[in-house]
């Protein structure tokens, strides 16, 4: 019964007229931002967080304005997918097989439309499955002591691999780049610094934030200069986003597989919203493939990963707030928005601060219906952002990440360190190694570090004490069967090609 | 530079421009116009420098308002740096600063020692307790100190500062006044976590025995009952709803632990400055206003001005120097 109090609690502050209008603001700026080309959902609220700081608001509207920026973002990036075939993120791959042949047959409005509606019903069913599970993880809560709560890191990066879909081997390369750059700082146990070269800058540590616009939207700029993909942009027909509303009820038994296949694949720690999506389609497929024309513009195969990706985007939010797990690119970024407000996600999370996960849950509700409003008269216009040339949004994206970064600190030194990362983002993406891992190496580290060592403070030095109980031993258990699963799906995928 | 390090918001950095240029003059009659938290906005100094600085324009002691500007990094040092080598002489300029802030030139992560700044005056206090689990076999604060002189190691202490931070210390002098040899101090376990609130649960989990921290960030959890408070670390009993806890004086052990609230400003402030600053803010200090901010952010109002102060942070200093020693965290 609190779960439901506090959940409708959550409601009534967030349909309060001021946070309703930060909804409808965040949402149509995410789509814009989500929408530019090339910059995509990752990019896009990695660039907002930093300004969205300085709008001097209260906690839970800066929390409203945010999951409204990531969600519009999330959608903004399907307008790229579908009428460009450039997927802002891993998860909208799978849109692009369907969406973008539909675009071409003049049908791009329709497919939109769709996706909207699908993505709705997806985010619904998974914000209805949090509501009923996660809380039932709150009662273990107490009984994660340090020892555990390294289990519960280690688990998260024997998962790693789920979060990108590159390759195993670049992930934990970018994982322990992530690693050793959160290892900057004044040690908190024993504060001596470390690799700090005197600059006092970075003694409390790299801000992620930094290195998060850095990484994301400098190194984007960089590759956009010389990459000049993005100065040719197709003039599709759009046609009306209506028909997509028919077309979904036509699609709803697809769309009612496809959200709890999501949802199930994204409470799966570290197998993410990527998962969702391509499970979704793919079983999909196969169930309708005789009677479908898959991959030359059905209808379903939009509404299968879009459903299943935002299912699984809400399931994945499981992890992320009672262990503090993320499952997938743009949850890792929503870890970083949690944190940067002071919001530290783990198993006390749902004991300490109901009120902030329950308006967060609402707030994403909230931001669900706003997108589904937003997108059948306004998807015109979103998409004529596409058709905004490269030369003037790119420096357009330098400044808002200068003036955000700069608004953090009032210190040159972050612009420089942002620079800094800017470089190493191009040049890991040029090797084609994740950034996301490194983000999560840098976000995840210090804390994995500081529970061992509060472990080993406790056992005095003797390392026993981190398979001493279950509850590790049955984490340790559970991320191996998850790296064996991984490697095992893997290998059946190459049979089968 | 340093009047574009006066504006808070980049957005706003040209509008500041102007302002700051009107502003850089020191004046004598009305000395405070800026306040640097050296950490980031939501934190115990920046809550220090805007409700000073709202209450110092409220009570119309300042000409027009007080500027907050953020500075974090190095628990303080980046500011102390800043300060030092770029303001030391800017009458108009207070930064706050608290016994975390005092640990750390103790122990030399500053870029500098005392005799850099000069020191205004503290305004309140939050005060150190001593906790255990309600279920907990320690009784009283005896109880725990024997088995700790007895048995060193077989306890872990908990708190939100690292080892040989405040926290940490303010306990080992304790087990210092119940007389642990110099040379066992360091073998009680002492264990790190980002706050108060995560130490208290860890020790309603099992996991840690003890706590010591400010009674501030755990007041909640003495309200449900769910700790022990074997003691708390000020001289006289706490004012309501705390007056019933014991003190450690009252138990034998002369030992405060106090977490005071100040500020210092610029080392080459004249004297004729440096008294009109600290005249200031006892004015603030004497108000209702203040008393009422105080207590309902978990501080004891509490006074120490001028030279006084400027002599309670040296000794506070040379006492923890003296305990980091003994426990190996400086040489």
């Amino acid at each position: 019964m609190d779960t439901l109090a506090f959940l409708a609690q959550g409601f009534a502050v967030a349909v309060e007229p001021q946070h309703l209008f930060l909804a409808l603001v965040g949402c149509a700026l995410g789509t814009l931002i989500g929408s530019l080309p090339g910059l995509g959902p990752v990019n896009g609220v990695a660039l907002m967080i930093p300004l969205t700081f300085n709008f001097g608001l209260a906690p839970t509207a800066a929390l409203i304005l945010l999951v409204s920026i990531y969600y519009g973002c999330m959608y903004g990036g399907r307008i790229s997918s579908i009428l460009l075939n450039i997927p802002g993120d891993e998860p909208a791959m799978m849109t692009t097989l369907d969406g973008h042949p539909m675009a071409r047959q003049g049908l791009g409005g329709k497919a939109l439309g769709l996706s909207g509606v699908a993505s709705f019903v997806g985010a619904t069913v998974a914000t209805i499955g949090l509501t009923l599970f996660a809380p039932l993880l709150v009662g273990v809560a107490i009984q994660f002591g340090p020892a555990e709560y390294f289990a519960l890191f280690m688990l998260a990066f024997a998962t790693i691999g789920g979060v990108t879909s590159g390759s195993l081997s670049k992930s934990f390369i970018a994982a322990c780049l992530g690693l050793l750059l959160g290892t900057v700082g004044l040690d908190s146990v024993s504060s001596v610094p470390r690799y700090t070269f005197g600059w006092f800058e970075i003694y409390d540590g790299i801000d992620f934030i930094v290195a998060l616009v850095g990484l994301f939207a400098i190194s984007e700029c960089l590759l956009f200069l010389e990459d000049t993909r993005h100065s040719d942009k197709p003039t599709l027909k759009l046609g009306s986003a209506l028909p997509g509303m028919r077309s979904a009820w036509q699609c709803r038994s697809t769309i009612t597989r496809s959200s709890f296949i999501g949802f199930i694949a994204g409470v799966l720690p570290g197998a993410g919203a990527a998962l969702g999506s391509f499970l979704s389609y793919t079983l999909e497929k196969r169930w309708l493939g005789r009677h479908g024309k898959f991959g030359q513009g059905d209808p379903r195969g939009v509404a299968a990963p879009e459903a299943g990706n935002n299912a699984a985007a809400g399931g994945a939010l499981i992890p992320m707030l009672s262990l503090g797990i993320p499952g997938s690119g743009t949850t890792a970024i929503l870890l970083a928005m949690l944190l940067s407000m002071n919001i530290t996600p783990g198993p006390l999370l749902f004991e300490d601060q109901p009120e902030m996960v329950w308006g967060l849950v609402a707030a994403l509700f909230i931001g669900n219906v706003m997108l589904l409003l937003l997108n059948i008269p306004l998807v015109g216009l979103f998409a004529r952002v596409l058709r905004a040339p490269g030369w003037f949004l790119m420096p357009m994206v330098v400044m808002v990440a200068f003036v955000g970064i700069y608004s953090l600190s009032n210190s040159a030194f972050d612009l420089y360190m942002m620079l800094a990362f800017g470089v190493l983002g191009y040049i890991l993406r040029k090797l084609e190694i994740p950034t996301v891992p490194v983000v999560l190496g840098l976000l995840l580290g210090g804390q994995m570090e500081y529970n061992l060592r509060r472990a080993m403070s406790i056992s005095s030095g003797d390392w026993d004490i981190l398979w001493s109980s279950g509850i590790s031993v049955g984490i340790y258990a559970f991320a191996a069967t998850l790296i064996v699963a991984g490697l095992l799906f893997n290998w059946l995928v190459k049979q089968s090609r | 530079m340093s009047i574009l390090k006066r504006a808070r918001h980049g957005f706003a950095a040209a509008a500041f421009l102007g302002a700051g240029l009107a502003l850089s003059s020191p004046s004598q009659a009305l000395p405070i116009d800026e306040c640097i938290a050296p950490a980031d906005p939501g934190g115990g100094w920046d809550f220090t420098c805007r409700s000073v600085g709202k209450l110092l324009r409220d009570l119309e002691l300042v000409d027009g308002s007080v500027q907050v500007t953020n500075m974090p990094g190095g628990v303080g040092a980046v500011a102390f740096a800043n300060v030092a080598s770029e303001r030391s002489d800017d009458s108009d300029l207070i930064v706050a600063t608290s016994t975390v802030g005092m640990t750390q030139i103790a122990q030399g992560q500053y870029p500098g020692g005392a005799d850099t700044m000069r020191w205004l005056a503290m305004l309140g206090t939050d005060v150190g307790v001593i906790l255990v689990d309600d279920e907990s076999e320690y009784q009283t604060l005896d109880e725990l100190l024997d088995d700790m002189i007895n048995e060193p190691d077989s306890l872990a202490m908990a708190g939100s500062s690292g080892a040989g931070g405040w926290d940490h210390i303010r306990a080992l002098m304790l087990a210092k006044a119940a007389g642990m040899p110099a040379d066992q101090i360091s073998s009680v376990k002492w264990v790190q976590f980002d706050g108060g609130g995560p130490a208290v649960t860890q020790m309603m989990g099992g996991h840690v025995d003890v706590v010591s921290t400010d009674l501030g960030e755990i007041a909640g959890f003495i309200e449900s009952g769910d700790v022990r408070v074997l003691a708390v670390l000020s001289e006289e009993p706490l004012p309501e709803p705390f007056e019933d806890l014991p003190t450690a004086t009252s138990q034998g052990y002369d030992v405060t632990g106090y977490n005071w609230r100040g500020f210092y400003t610029g080392g080459d402030v004249s004297d004729d400055d440096y008294n009109a600053m600290v005249e200031t803010l006892q004015t603030l200090y004497d108000s209702d206003e203040w008393k009422d901010v105080a207590q309902q952010n978990g501080l004891v109002p509490l006074w120490r001005g001028g030279e006084d102060f400027d002599d309670f942070v040296r000794q506070s200093i040379e006492n923890v120097q003296e305990v980091s020693r003994e426990i190996g965290v400086i040489e």
